[in-house]
């Protein structure tokens, strides 16, 4: 049951919520646009990662269960 | 019940509701320009918002009953339910049952947003620009009492704050500015 | 490198592609080899499976695996979308090949329509490549009536991105050759809302050899480890740049000698494309240009792209210009992309006219390393291996700069006296 957040590069505008409600996974660059950690969510975070999702103005975050439900690309 | 008591509750939660309100629409302004300090980061700003909205509705609640069930008024429910349906001061009580109309779609556009969609979202929320302002504009028409100062005051302040926010946030570019279509993007395909 | 048959091009006329050869014609096609094969779409699939043949649009996907996921996807209504937008500015391989050999193009999109159950098919031209659309046009013409109701051409817009997968369907969809993000991928919805087989046109023109003569013809061909045959284009610091064809595992040499050798002193190679990286000359002389053997070493073919940068060009400034025009070429979707890439290039061309400010390197660095996986394509990804391999290969010269100085412009030149 790993979970894995995903942003949606072109929906994200840079607000930053996400990054203040989960910074162990998410830290914004020079300009506002989040840096997510490689890896899946420890069990503590799930929660927190779903306020950060919820929170997101644009729904450019999303939880999924793989990479590959997350639709990383395929060349 | 002495009806006065429900007749101050009416009014009372009415006030309480714009203040209420007045503050959600000003988070939202504050939301949008994305300001935010040390102490004050974005989370707060948008989890009072939709705090205070939701309060919001729980004051509306005291309000709208309150009024329908006060045998002074004699409204009846039809009267909070259709707008413009009321024989008592038909124009402005419908202005407020309207406002509430809107009020309840946003809410639940918001509250439901993962299935309605960004953009449905987001066409929904600038409904707030037409809502506000008939809220104001309903409690001002509502009045029976002699204008008290207090009262002007509150209203002046609510006014006030939300014209100056509107200009702060008209006033620089939106942050998406940067996302302009680029000049080699066609018209549309060239079939052959 | 032994003189590649010309298999992609074979005929004795023609060892280079050149658009000014001319069009091969459907019967000269025809009579070098022979009518299409009728083969069914799960033996197609199998063929090509078994082949090993790796796409060549840069991302070297295996070809058989992404004609069976649209082939499982599909119901008879799939559509084949042949890529020939090749909006990488070194590569000439696409325009040439289907300006030189448009039939076996259309072959091969023909033949992957069979396997994929599509029976619409569009090829997907750059606006730049007119001696392309002309020889496609009129090869389309050639062919009967039930062909030419199933294929149309359309033109990409100009601009590094056009080609990409998503891009292209986008556009297919909108008129907007912007990538997309939003699933599904092409291969579940694509055109029109159908599965689409999004393929490059020289993976085709392979794919229609290979249906021909069998796999083992083409795992027969290769040197070492690889297995099979592509098309290079050879450019810079060469006597005769162009498109060469080699069997994959020919080394940097033999694709140098190909192109008539060097004609001058060079020290680096930019290989794949302005998405690729930077290699060293002397380190790379012999390295085998086939994907398993360039990842080892940290590189990748891309689109077949050899640029030798001659000696006297400086390698900061070549790269300055390169990040530049990637950052002038982003769709402007995602703020890492926007921001990072024209940041990296401003702070690229500052160090490049020698004059960077304090921190200009370190902040190159770091930017290019927030870049990867971080923009909704992979366009930022290729622009930070570009700088990350240019600040290994030129690290001289990017500190020779740093001390506002240029290793290359501080060789004395050659002053011919009259």
């Amino acid at each position: 049951m790993d979970e894995v957040l995903h942003i949606d590069r072109i929906r994200c505008d840079g607000h930053g919520l996400c990054a203040e409600l989960l910074p162990e996974l998410i830290s914004l660059d020079d300009w506002g646009y989040p840096i997510i950690k490689a890896g899946t969510l420890w069990p503590g975070l799930v929660d927190h990662a779903r306020r950060a999702v919820d929170a997101c103005p644009v729904l450019a975050l999303r939880l999924a269960r793989t990479a590959v439900a997350a639709g990383r690309p395929i060349p | 019940m002495s009806d006065s008591i429900l007749w101050y509750a009416t009014r009372g939660a009415g006030i309480v509701s714009l203040v209420l309100l007045t503050a959600v629409v000003l988070l939202g302004i504050v939301s949008s320009k994305r300001w935010q300090t040390a102490s004050w980061p974005r989370f707060l700003t948008t989890g009072l918002h939709r705090n205070l909205a939701l309060a919001t509705l729980i004051f509306l609640a005291i309000h709208i009953v309150t009024a329908v069930v006060d045998p002074f008024t004699a409204l009846g429910w039809q009267a909070a339910v259709i707008p413009f349906s009321s024989p008592y001061r038909r124009l402005w009580l419908g202005l407020g049952v309207v406002a509430i109309y809107f009020l309840v779609a946003i809410m639940v556009s918001s509250l439901l947003r993962p299935f309605f969609g960004q953009a449905a979202w987001r066409a929904v929320h600038w409904l707030t620009y037409l809502m506000w302002p008939i809220a104001v504009i309903h409690g001002i028409g509502t009045g029976t009492d002699p204008r008290f100062a207090w009262m002007l005051g509150i209203e002046a302040v609510c006014i006030g704050s939300v014209l100056a926010a509107v200009a702060w946030r008209a006033s620089a570019a939106p942050h998406s500015a940067w996302r302009h279509v680029p000049a080699n993007s066609s018209q549309g395909p060239k079939w052959s | 490198m032994a003189a590649c048959a010309g298999q992609l091009v074979a005929g004795p006329e023609v060892e280079l592609i050149s658009a000014s050869a001319g069009a091969e014609s459907l019967a000269a096609h025809r009579l070098r080899l022979g009518p299409l094969p009728t083969m069914t779409s799960g033996a197609l699939i199998a063929e090509v499976e078994r082949s090993g043949l790796l796409g060549r649009g840069g991302a070297a996907f295996p070809v058989g695996r992404k004609w069976r996921s649209v082939a499982e996807r599909s119901s008879g209504g799939a559509v084949m979308l042949a890529n020939g937008a090749e909006g990488e500015r070194l590569s000439l391989k696409d325009r040439s090949l289907m300006a030189a050999r448009p039939h076996l193009v259309i072959d091969g999109a023909l033949l992957a329509a069979r396997a994929v159950g599509a029976d619409d098919i569009i090829f997907y031209v750059g606006v730049e490549h007119r001696a392309a659309e002309a020889a496609l046009r009129h090869a389309l013409a050639e062919r009967p009536g039930d062909v030419r109701g199933r294929t149309r051409i359309v033109t990409a817009p100009s601009g590094y991105v056009s080609g990409e997968e998503s891009a292209a369907v986008h556009f297919l969809n909108a008129g907007d050759a912007r990538p997309t993000t939003t699933p599904p991928r092409p291969f579940e919805r694509g055109v029109g809302g159908r599965p689409t087989l999004v393929q490059n046109v020289e993976s085709l023109a392979l794919a229609a050899l290979i249906a021909r003569r069998g796999h083992a013809w083409y795992q027969g061909l290769g040197y070492g480890r690889a297995r099979g045959i592509g098309l290079l284009t050879v450019s810079g610091a060469v006597n005769h740049a162009g498109v060469h064809e080699a069997e994959l595992g020919a080394t940097l040499s033999d694709a140098a000698a190909a192109a008539g050798g060097l004609n001058g002193d060079v020290r680096a190679v930019l290989l794949g494309g302005y998405f690729g990286g930077w290699a060293d000359l002397d380190e790379q002389w012999g390295l085998p240009l086939d994907p398993h053997s360039m990842r080892a070493r940290g590189l990748a073919p891309g689109c077949g792209v050899v640029h030798f940068l001659p000696a006297q060009t400086c390698g900061v400034d070549a790269t300055a210009r390169l990040i530049t025009y990637l950052a002038s070429q982003s769709a402007r979707q995602c703020g890492p992309c926007v921001f990072g890439l024209s940041a990296i290039a401003d702070a690229t061309q500052r160090l490049a006219a020698r004059s960077p400010q304090p921190g200009d390197l370190e902040r190159i660095v770091r930017w290019s390393g927030e870049l990867t996986g971080r923009g909704g394509c992979h366009h930022p990804d290729g622009a930070a291996v570009l700088m990350q391999s240019a600040l290994e290969i030129f690290a001289d010269d990017v500190a020779a700069h740093q001390r506002r100085r240029c290793l290359t412009v501080s060789e004395p030149a050659r002053v011919a006296v009259a």
